[in-house]
């Protein structure tokens, strides 16, 4: 057992037991950040309190939501909106966050595609990262069916139809999922339980692992230059704060999170109070109906690229490639043979490769609302057989790219 | 070193509103019809040349224009020949009180509805006397003299009698106008009235029953339910609702909903009427959303100042 | 120095901003946990007190809770002792014995005996009598009465008339 005095403080009494100094020191105050980083390193705080406001309003969501058919659209559009003191405040809270988190996630997944942060060392740091994506896209799904309207129950209908794998009908797995052979009771009960409990916890533990992630390979920096952290941290450490190459965590990095959050929070606030229409779509305001499908049903925006990509095809293709375009993104430490940890902008055919998928997946995305229809039904072909052969292109691009 | 964030922050926003704008604004225009306002001028309709005489009205609308046979106007006096249940059952939909009607509807509409009731509502595709298709509102074709002179009597007497324009409420507008077919739950409204509060389960369900009655003929009448309202407000817009009342056809073509012809007073009051029920917390949210965006730019500032502070050493 | 306590002080100053927001977004987290307007709205319930037979406990429903009404008999309003008639009211001229039916130790319904005429309370043996005092402990006192207002026959639970304000103020009911 460790030897222990009396305490000359609360703090002291504390550190004894709980070596809060040295945590402190590991988590934050000798946590070392390079210095020749942007905005855009903040994003991993913006979306910490994305998902703290996700929490926190879903909390408050949980208290008065009823997770039944009969109930559910009642709670969430009469209780929720209209009788619990700032009910509606969660809610466009929720939905908003929700939606924009999304975006975040984007902007942070490309930023790391364009500065290498997925290589030497860094893939995990990568992997988990999809991850994340992966749980919050079902997260995102399962929280959709909740309010129980129809965009709820027509969005559950065809999702869950698509493990029926096309051609080899396993509709017994779809009812199996469904635990039904529509979405109903047993449907929403189960949807219920993975958006309020097993999915927050797969995030959470996966949070954990993201950050865990980062320690031993710290996070990238502008240029991809690599930093002795330890001969930089003595420096900094000495007081040449001006002459190091890197800066603590806490408060030096912290301050600019902050101040980056202070300016999404505006942002975010407007679309929450002002402009919220986007991510609390109309047609879910219509009661569900099994038996009446709304003239255009669309995913949330932030599903259209992968979706666009199911679309065009016949539906064996269009499965294949929507197979295609979940795992692929995974893959990219390995599908990427440069070993230059580079911005793209200085790594030639990739940097135009980077630009290309940016700009596909936006078509994609835009495609993927517009109506199946004319010109817009053949630019989605061609953007969703341009993403297939970006990803098939990208080992045979940066093979040949010359070591920086 | 050159700073590059206030480039990467521009590239980042005209991403962000470029993918904005294609699945908003851009897609929705491309998925809906857009349907602009005629500012209710019912254009369509003959402008009303005569100025009527009220009194002379009244005598027709209790004598040869025999509307009181099914039109309550409680206002005067006359009550409904018989309960919204039975009118249901007998005509489809329950004739509305005439008492306000000179006030809601506007004055072109209700000539010539007088006169030929499915041209007014537009409703000619399902109402048509040449194949034997009656609208249940029967046409009135004079008491004798000048048609024209005796409609235009009859609208001054249903003017003279009703409320003024600005006394027409939210609760009023709508009730009348889109009550009798659409049920509001969030409001308690029903097709027959407002649901009250029952102590005793048997006196609840019995007035269920009757709402049940009710919607059967209207079922119908209409060919289906008309639908509850209560969230209309935020599943399809005030545009849109403003628009389909003023001409469903317009939106909808075939669509049995006949046009009621509001003016665009009785319009706003309907839509305050779907606000009320749908989007209860909008003045709330709109003063909560002022203080926590002035709140949120104080944040912001602070921030920034303690980076700016934090910063000096490390440069 | 005075550098390092100014950059101490912007830190501080952006602390205190965040906690002014952090404790703003507390009264939305109140106001939430508040009882719905629905609920308080329907916290009012209306007795027809010329319906109940003579000497028999009947049991009716106010905010959830049991509310016990005893239409005295003129046996029982003769015999009333002067603690008893303080807790009497008197409704078109019949005396009624009306209370919330929860024990006022912990919240137990006690039952009703018509041989004794006398309440025991089950979970720990507390005894009231036909006009509701505590005639055996534990419970501190006797049942509580609900706040009422006496209109002609009726009684209007929740609404606070003359009578009740008499009782409440000469300590009577909590």
């Amino acid at each position: 057992m460790a030897h222990f005095t009396k305490a000359t403080s609360v703090k002291d009494w504390l550190n004894q037991r709980l070596a809060i100094e040295k945590v402190e020191k590991v988590m934050a105050s000798e946590y070392w950040i390079p210095k020749n980083i942007n905005f855009l390193w903040a994003m991993g705080m913006v979306l910490a309190i994305t998902f703290a406001l996700l929490l926190v309003s879903g909390i408050f969501l949980l208290m008065y939501y009823q997770p039944h058919v009969d109930h559910a659209f009642y709670s969430v559009n009469f209780t929720i909106m209209r009788d619990v003191g700032y009910g509606w405040l969660w809610r466009h809270v929720h939905g908003v966050a929700a939606s924009v988190v999304f975006l975040v996630i984007y902007i942070h997944m490309f930023t790391g595609i364009y500065y290498g942060s997925y290589k030497k060392g860094r893939e995990m740091i990568w992997i988990s990262g999809m991850l994340l994506f992966v749980t919050f896209s079902a997260e995102a799904f399962s929280g959709y069916m909740l309010p129980w309207g129809q965009m709820s129950y027509w969005a559950g209908m065809v999702i869950t139809n698509i493990f029926s794998l096309g051609g080899l009908h396993m509709d017994g797995l779809v009812e199996w999922i469904r635990g039904d052979y529509v979405p109903a009771q047993a449907f929403l009960t189960r949807f219920f339980m993975l958006h309020v409990l097993l999915l927050p916890l797969a995030i959470m533990g996966l949070i954990g692992l993201h950050f865990a992630t980062l320690r031993i390979p710290h996070v990238n920096n502008q240029d991809g230059e690599e930093i002795d952290f330890e001969k930089e941290s003595k420096k900094y450490l000495a007081g040449d704060k001006a002459g190091s190459k890197v800066m603590r965590f806490a408060n030096d990095f912290m301050s600019k999170d902050m101040m980056v959050v202070g300016i999404y929070l505006i942002f975010f606030f407007y679309l929450v109070f002002f402009q919220y229409e986007f991510a609390l779509d109309p047609v879910n305001f219509d009661p569900a109906d099994g038996l009446k499908t709304p003239a255009h049903i669309y995913p949330e925006w932030y599903f259209l690229w992968s979706y666009e990509i199911l679309r065009p095809f016949s539906v064996n293709i269009g499965l294949m490639a929507f197979g295609f375009a979940q795992v692929i993104f995974m893959l990219l430490p390995f599908l990427d043979r440069s070993p230059n940890a580079i911005p793209a902008s200085r790594r030639g055919a990739f940097g135009v490769w980077f630009w290309l998928l940016l700009i596909d997946m936006i078509v994609l995305t835009a495609m993927g609302k517009l109506p199946p229809a004319g010109i817009f039904s053949t630019i989605g072909l061609v953007a969703a057989l341009a993403f297939i052969v970006l990803w098939i292109a990208l080992p045979f691009i940066t093979k040949n790219e010359k070591k920086a | 070193m050159k700073n590059k964030e206030p480039l990467i922050f521009i590239i980042v926003v005209a991403f962000t509103l470029l993918t904005y704008w294609l699945v908003e604004p851009f897609a929705h225009s491309q998925m809906h019809k857009h349907v602009e306002s005629e500012k209710f001028a019912y254009a369509d309709l003959p402008a009303v040349t005569k100025t009527g005489v009220a009194a002379t009205g009244k005598e027709l609308v209790t004598g040869a224009a025999a509307c009181t046979g099914c039109h309550a106007i409680t206002k005067d006096g006359l009550p409904a020949a018989m309960d919204a249940v039975t009118a249901a059952g007998t005509y489809g939909v329950n004739p509305p009180d005439l008492s306000n009607a000179g006030a809601l509807y506007d004055a072109k509409f209700l000539s010539d509805l007088i006169k030929n009731p499915a041209h007014a509502l537009k409703v000619e595709h399902k109402f048509d006397a040449a194949k034997g298709k009656m609208h249940p509102m029967t046409p009135f074709a004079g008491a004798g003299g000048e048609i024209d002179q005796e409609v235009a009597d009859i609208v001054a007497y249903l003017q003279s009698i009703a409320v003024k324009p600005e006394e027409v409420t939210p609760k009023m507008a709508f009730e009348n106008a889109c009550g009798r077919c659409h049920a509001v739950g969030y409001e308690k409204w029903t097709q027959i009235g407002e649901k009250p509060a029952f102590k005793f389960q048997k006196e609840s369900l019995a007035f269920d029953i009757k709402v049940l009655e009710y919607q059967e003929s209207l079922t119908k009448y209409m060919g289906k339910l008309p639908p509850d309202l209560s969230m209309y407000i935020r599943s399809r817009g005030e545009h849109f609702i403003s628009t389909f009342i003023e001409n469903p056809q317009a939106h909808l073509e075939g669509t049995a909903m006949p046009r009621v012809g509001v003016t665009a007073h009785t319009a706003e009051k309907v839509i305050e009427y779907l606000e009320d029920a749908g989007d209860t917390k909008r003045a709330e949210r709109t003063a909560t959303g002022k203080n926590v965006m002035i709140f949120i730019v104080i944040f912001a500032i602070f921030a920034l100042l303690w980076k700016k502070q934090v910063w000096r050493d490390l440069h | 120095m005075q550098n390092i306590s100014r950059r101490g002080f912007m830190g501080k100053a952006f602390g205190a901003v965040a906690g002014v927001g952090a404790v703003g977004s507390l009264v939305a987290m109140k106001k939430t946990w508040d009882p719905l307007p629905s609920v308080k709205a329907a916290g009012f319930t209306t007795l027809d007190m010329t319906k109940y037979p003579e000497g028999e406990l009947i049991t009716e429903k106010w905010r959830g809770k049991p509310i016990f009404v005893l239409k005295k008999t003129a046996e029982m309003v003769a015999s009333q002792t002067a603690t008893q008639k303080a807790r009497d009211i008197v409704v078109g001229g019949s005396h009624f014995m009306l209370c919330i039916g929860l024990c006022t130790h912990l919240g137990c319904i006690p039952g009703y005996n018509p041989a004794e005429k006398a309440f025991l309370c089950a979970c720990h043996g507390g005894q009231f009598d036909w006009s509701g005092q505590v005639t055996k402990v534990p419970p501190p006192r006797g049942f509580d009465i609900p706040p009422f207002k006496i209109e002609g026959n009726n009684m209007i639970l929740g609404e606070v008339g003359p009578e009740y304000q008499a009782m409440k103020d000469s300590g009577i009911t909590l």
